[in-house]
């Protein structure tokens, strides 16, 4: 198995309070990787440091490394935006841009060079939204404001948006959590189908759904790393009280 | 009475919001009501002003009186009656007619401003036999109320009859233009960089903070600025548009600025982490996602603070734009009034006819502005996208 992302003894600070304490996780490609924890134990915290989306909030310190393909993304000379475009990331509310369907989709690759407008870029947009199993839902009105949609709709607008841009691996922020159950499921099963092209690092707050959908889970507390294996392991047969506890619903 | 529900004190308690909401009541009818007496005041004063009397008298033209063209009317007779801005504008009336040479014929004049209060049943100073001749003529049919094109054609003049708002209209325009060029793209732009763009640190908050004590300082201090920089030290034409509208534009700036920042801010973070998150930088995330959304309040903000620029006299005194201005200003150089100017100035004259002008100066003044806040409101209206 590749290790995709890697990173070792991630250290963080939000001003003087310590938000990480050395978080080290090699993430497997192609494979769904789930983040479970309870609030506040930094594994959001941790996700947004796989594309650099902390270097947005004023007073944040990062210490130690965090390597794609063996290549260290907080190197000297790396520019956050270029991470960004191969590590792409969905969020909890969607959150499309308010212009058409179309649109929300062909802006960034059109921004990237990555095609050029007419024949070209409208595949690019029919393959994406394809992809996010969104296509036969809005291919008569991709003129239209992609806040038109459902929430459920909107979310999978987002991940195609996402995954126009041909990114390595995917992050998603409990991207279900503000979703009804048949939209949650839709988008779980097609996070599954994702994983072939992408590899995915999901952060929830519903166990269940990270025993549902990843191959490997980590456990999160009060910013340490508390466990980490295959995800059956996790569950059935965990090695630390903490995530036993956890689990079972002890705390949390 | 069941009792199992009682409070004590309770009606006490509903009687004292009861009370609360009459007075609050109160404060509104008695603003509304001062409202709609400046207005109903303005319209009743002001109203007069849109027509303008004409007599019909006899015109003789010869040699003569072609070239002193006060004795074109019989001065005893008929001299009281027309305007003395009609008989000199005679000798360029009979270029473009010049069929009128050696006649003496009954011609339209414009009324003298007495006869033409007169005839609008308020003070003037004509004498009891004047005003029996005038009411023979009107008898006659030989007075009439038109149309006042004067006041919409014409700038300012000594002569009440003569006096027109137009050069005024014109000067406020163009005093506009130059302000709007300068004050808008430097607000958006100022309010993008610290909202967007700037890091927030000391130095910027110590910026906004005196952004926003800008907005709050009394106007005449921009005059004086624009006084000492502009005309002293750069040595623009004082009394000009582009004076005016620099000295405006210092004004308006702090206002479009924060406004500008408030529609921003109100753009949801969430929008621009969808943008970060796709490898965008941040001039693609500001220009094609966070303004589209901002734009309305931007405008909005800028068109209230223009017309907040536009009804605003002091610092423009300052600047020399309270000058007289009989001619309708042609460049940005020249020597300009703008509507309250004129207005003010006006509202300084002795003569009685001047008081119609004024209200009637502010009535146009106040349609102009209330049209522009119409226009704002429409535009939110339609340009504002839900998400």
């Amino acid at each position: 198995m590749n290790i995709k992302v890697k990173t070792d003894k991630l250290k963080l600070w939000y001003g003087d309070k310590q938000a990480l304490n050395g978080v080290s996780l090699d993430i497997y490609e192609n494979k769904i990787t789930a983040f479970i924890g309870p609030s506040g134990c930094g594994k959001s915290t941790y996700l947004r440091c796989l594309n650099r989306m902390n270097d947005l909030i004023g007073g944040v310190t990062i210490k130690g490394k965090v390597t794609l393909d063996g290549h260290d993304i907080y190197g000297v000379g790396v520019d956050e935006v270029a991470v960004r475009k191969k590590i792409g990331m969905v969020f909890q509310q969607p959150n499309p841009f308010p212009k058409s369907i179309y649109d929300n989709v062909a802006y960034a690759p059109l921004m990237h060079d990555m095609v050029k407008k007419g024949k070209e870029c409208d595949a690019l947009v029919e393959r994406s939204l394809r992809d996010a199993g969104l296509w036969e839902e809005v291919k008569d009105k991709l003129n239209e404001s992609g806040t038109t949609l459902s929430g459920g709709q909107q979310q999978r607008l987002c991940i195609a948006r996402t995954i126009a841009v041909e990114p390595d691996v995917i992050l998603m922020d409990e991207p279900t959590s503000a979703l009804d159950p048949i939209s949650t499921q839709v988008i779980e099963n097609l996070m599954t189908k994702l994983k072939e092209k992408f590899t995915i690092i999901v952060v929830t707050h519903n166990m269940q759904q990270a025993a549902r959908i990843a191959d490997y889970t980590a456990f999160f507390h009060l910013g340490n790393l508390i466990e980490y294996s295959e995800t059956e392991k996790i569950f059935v047969n965990p090695q630390e009280e903490k995530t036993e506890q956890y689990i079972t619903g002890k705390f949390g | 009475m069941d009792n199992y529900f009682h409070i004590p004190q309770l009606a006490k308690r509903k009687a004292k919001a009861k009370r609360f909401k009459y007075i609050a009541m109160m404060a509104l009818v008695a603003s509304v009501a001062f409202l709609a007496f400046f207005l109903s005041d303005m319209i009743i004063k002001g109203h007069g002003a849109f027509t303008q009397t004409y007599v019909k008298v006899p015109v003789l033209i010869n040699e003569k009186t072609a070239k002193f063209t006060h004795l074109a009317v019989d001065r005893k007779e008929y001299g009281f009656m027309v305007s003395r801005a009609w008989l000199r504008g005679l000798k360029n009336t009979l270029k473009d007619t010049p069929e009128w040479m050696n006649t003496n014929k009954e011609r339209w004049t414009l009324a003298n401003s007495n006869v033409d209060q007169f005839i609008k049943g308020k003070y003037n100073r004509l004498k009891p036999e004047q005003i029996k001749k005038i009411e023979q003529m009107q008898k006659d049919g030989k007075v009439e109320r038109r149309f006042n094109n004067i006041f919409f054609e014409k700038g300012d003049s000594k002569i009440p009859e003569f006096s027109g708002f137009m050069a005024s209209i014109v000067g406020t325009i163009m005093t506009m233009i130059i302000t709007m060029l300068i004050a808008v793209p430097l607000g958006v732009m100022t309010a993008i960089y610290l909202e967007e763009f700037a890091k927030d640190n000391k130095f910027t908050q110590i910026i906004e903070v005196n952004i926003n004590n800008l907005a709050a300082i009394p106007s005449i201090l921009f005059g004086l600025l624009g006084l000492a920089i502009f005309i002293n030290f750069f040595g623009v034409p004082r009394s000009s548009p582009l004076v005016g509208g620099m000295t405006l534009a210092l004004m308006s700036l702090p206002v479009i600025i924060v406004s500008s920042k408030a529609a921003l801010k109100s753009v949801p973070d969430s929008i621009r982490q969808a943008g970060f998150a796709l490898g965008l930088t941040k001039w693609q995330i500001v220009r094609d996602h966070v303004l589209p959304l901002a734009m309305p309040g931007m405008l909005t903000g800028a068109i209230i603070a223009l017309a907040q620029a536009m009804g605003e006299t002091a610092p423009l005194i300052m600047v020399g734009m309270i000058a007289f201005i009989p001619d309708i200003s042609t460049s940005f150089l020249d020597a300009t009034t703008v509507m309250p100017a004129q207005i003010f100035t006006w509202s300084g004259m002795p003569e009685r006819a001047y008081i119609e002008r004024t209200a009637a100066g502010i009535l146009v003044l106040l349609g102009i502005l209330i049209s522009l806040n119409a226009i704002a409101i429409y535009l939110r209206k339609k340009y504002t996208k839900t998400w």
